[in-house]
C-alpha cells in the first residue's frame, strides 16, 4: 500500500513517516561524521545528552543515548569544536531530524573559537589585558554604574544584591542590548556615557546563555571600551565557565552578574555597622583611659598636697605644743614640790617657835581675865588671872 | 590640630555619611595620638558619640537610589515589581 505522494492529500504522520523512511533508508546518512561546535548542551538526569552542533551557517540537533554517553572520553562543553559520529534519525512527534550520536571526538578548535583566539592574541599583544593596567576596585563605592539589559533577570539579581549589601550606595543603570549585531555598539556607548557620570565602579553584566548569546562580549570594540574605561570595571557575563574577552579586559572578572554585584560591594552595611561599633568602643576606651589617667594624676597631687598642707604643719605644731606643755607641767610640778618641802621646813621651824610648845615642858602662860594681857611681871598681876597650861586653862581668883 | 577642627565643625545633621565617618576617624586619631586638655577630649568624645548615632541612623534608613541614563541625562528608574 504505497500511496501516491503527489496526487492525494497526506496526513502529517504519513509525510513524516515518508521523510523518515527516506532519511533513515539512506546508508550514507546512517554512518556519518559531522564536525561543528557544541552549543545548547544539556545533560539531564536521564543520562542522555542533548546538544546542537553548529557552524557559521547551520545547526544540527544531536542526541547521545545514555549507554553511549557513559563511554564518552571527552568532557563535552559548550563551545567545543567536535566531530560527532552517528546516524540521522527523524523524531516524528516534533518532526525534527537529529543525529543520534554514538561517538564524539575533539577536533582542533572550532572556527568561532579560532576567531576568539586570534582576537585574544592580538589584543593581548596590544597590552589590553595587562595585569599592571588593572585599576583597583573601590571597596566602598558611593555610586555603582551598571551596563546590562534593562529587562533581564541579571539586573534584578544585581539590584537585589546591592540593596541587601550596601543600600547607602547609588546605582546608575546604562541600559543596553546585550545580544545580537546591534549589541556591541550599544554596549560601547553605554560604557562611554556611564564614564561621563564618574561612578566609582562599573559592572558590565549579562545572564547566562549560549556561546553565541554571549558573543557581543567578545567583540573587539567592546573589549577596547572595557579596557579604556577610566572607571574600574567588573565583568559578570554568563555563567561560571564562560570566559569572554571582555572578562580579560575588565579590571575584575566575576563568574556571574550576582557575583559581580557582590565584588562591587566588598564592604557591606554589616561591616559598616561593625566598624561603627569598633569606633564606639575605641572612643569609649580612649576617653575612659584619659579620665582614669587624670584621676590618678589628681589623687597623686592630692596626696602630695596633703603631705605639704598646713594641716600637717598644724598637727606637728600641736605635737610641739604637747611636748612643751608636758615639759612645762613637769617643771611646774618640780617647782611645786620644792615649794612644798620649803613650806614644810618653815612650818617645822615655825612650830618650834610656837610658845605653846613650851607649855608642854611645864611652863604656863598667865593672862589677866579682864583684858587678856600677858602677865610677865608681878606688878601686872591684878584681878582674876587665867593660867594656860599644855592641855587647857584654869582661873585663879583673887 | 584639634582646635582648628572644632572651629569648622558643622552640625551633625548637616553632614553626609562619608563626612561623618571621616570626622569620626579623625576624632579617634586625635584622641589616640595627642595629649589633649581634658575638656577638649570630653568635647571630642561627645561629638564622636553624636557622629556614631548619626552614622548608625543613616545605615538603618538607607534605601538604594537607582537612576537610569537616558542619553546623557539621568532619570529615575522604576523597577519591575515581579
Amino acid at each position: 500500500m504505497q500511496p501516491n505522494l503527489f496526487s492525494s492529500t497526506l496526513t502529517v504522520s504519513q509525510l513524516t513517516f515518508h521523510i523518515r523512511k527516506l532519511l533513515e533508508g539512506d546508508p550514507e546518512l546512517q554512518d556519518v561524521w559531522v564536525s561543528g561546535e557544541i552549543s545548547n548542551l544539556s545533560k539531564p538526569n536521564s543520562g542522555h545528552i542533548y546538544f546542537t552542533l553548529k557552524d557559521k551557517n547551520a545547526s544540527l540537533r544531536c542526541v547521545m543515548w545514555k549507554t553511549d554517553a557513559a563511554r564518552l572520553r571527552v568532557n563535552v562543553q559548550d563551545g567545543m569544536a567536535l566531530e560527532a559520529h552517528g546516524k540521522i534519525a527523524v523524531y516524528e512527534p516534533s518532526g525534527q531530524y537529529q543525529l543520534v550520536t554514538n561517538q564524539i571526538q575533539a577536533k582542533g578548535e572550532g572556527a568561532l573559537y579560532q576567531e576568539f583566539l586570534r582576537l585574544k592574541a592580538m589584543l593581548e599583544a596590544e597590552g589590553l589585558f595587562n595585569p599592571e593596567n588593572k585599576k583597583e576596585i573601590p571597596q566602598l563605592p558611593k555610586t555603582i554604574g551598571i551596563v546590562t539589559s534593562q529587562t533581564g533577570a541579571a539586573l534584578r539579581d544585581m539590584l537585589n544584591t546591592i540593596r541587601r549589601r550596601l543600600p547607602i550606595a547609588n546605582v546608575i543603570l546604562a541600559p543596553t542590548l546585550v545580544q545580537g549585531v546591534d549589541a556591541p555598539p550599544a554596549i560601547v556607548k553605554a560604557i562611554e556615557s556611564l564614564n561621563k557620570k564618574s561612578p566609582d565602579v562599573i559592572i558590565i553584566a549579562r545572564g547566562g546563555g549560549s556561546i553565541e548569546d554571549l558573543w557581543a562580549f567578545n567583540d573587539e570594540q567592546v573589549v577596547r571600551a572595557v579596557a579604556n574605561s577610566k572607571t574600574p570595571i567588573i565583568s559578570g557575563v554568563g555563567h561560571e565557565t564562560d570566559f569572554t574577552l571582555a572578562d580579560f579586559a575588565a579590571d575584575l572578572r566575576a563568574p556571574t552578574p550576582t557575583a559581580a554585584a557582590e565584588l562591587a560591594t566588598q564592604i557591606t552595611v554589616q561591616h559598616l555597622h561593625d566598624s561603627l561599633f569598633t569606633i564606639q568602643s575605641r572612643l569609649t576606651d580612649l576617653t575612659f583611659n584619659l579620665l582614669a589617667e587624670h584621676k590618678t594624676f589628681i589623687s597623686a597631687l592630692a596626696s602630695r598636697l596633703k603631705y605639704s598642707s598646713p594641716e600637717r604643719r598644724i598637727e606637728s605644731e600641736y605635737q610641739n605644743i604637747d611636748e612643751l606643755s608636758r615639759r612645762a607641767f613637769s617643771a611646774l610640778t618640780h617647782r611645786i614640790q620644792l615649794h612644798k618641802s620649803n613650806v614644810n621646813g618653815i612650818s617645822k621651824r615655825l612650830q618650834s617657835l610656837n610658845p605653846e610648845g613650851v607649855l608642854s615642858r611645864g611652863y604656863a602662860i598667865i593672862t589677866r581675865k579682864s583684858d587678856n594681857m600677858v602677865v610677865s611681871k608681878v606688878s601686872q598681876a591684878k584681878g582674876d588671872l587665867k593660867v594656860r597650861v599644855s592641855d587647857g586653862e584654869f582661873e585663879v581668883k583673887k | 590640630m584639634p582646635k582648628q577642627k572644632s572651629t569648622t565643625q558643622k552640625p551633625v545633621e548637616e553632614l553626609t555619611y562619608e563626612e561623618a565617618v571621616a570626622e569620626l576617624e579623625s576624632i579617634v586619631e586625635v584622641l589616640e595620638s595627642e595629649q589633649n586638655p581634658l575638656e577638649e577630649a570630653m568635647k571630642l568624645f561627645e561629638r564622636g558619640q553624636e557622629l556614631i548615632k548619626k552614622c548608625g541612623a543613616s545605615l538603618e534608613s538607607a534605601q538604594l537610589k537607582i537612576q537610569k541614563l537616558a542619553g546623557d541625562s539621568l532619570i529615575s528608574f522604576e523597577e519591575d515589581s515581579e
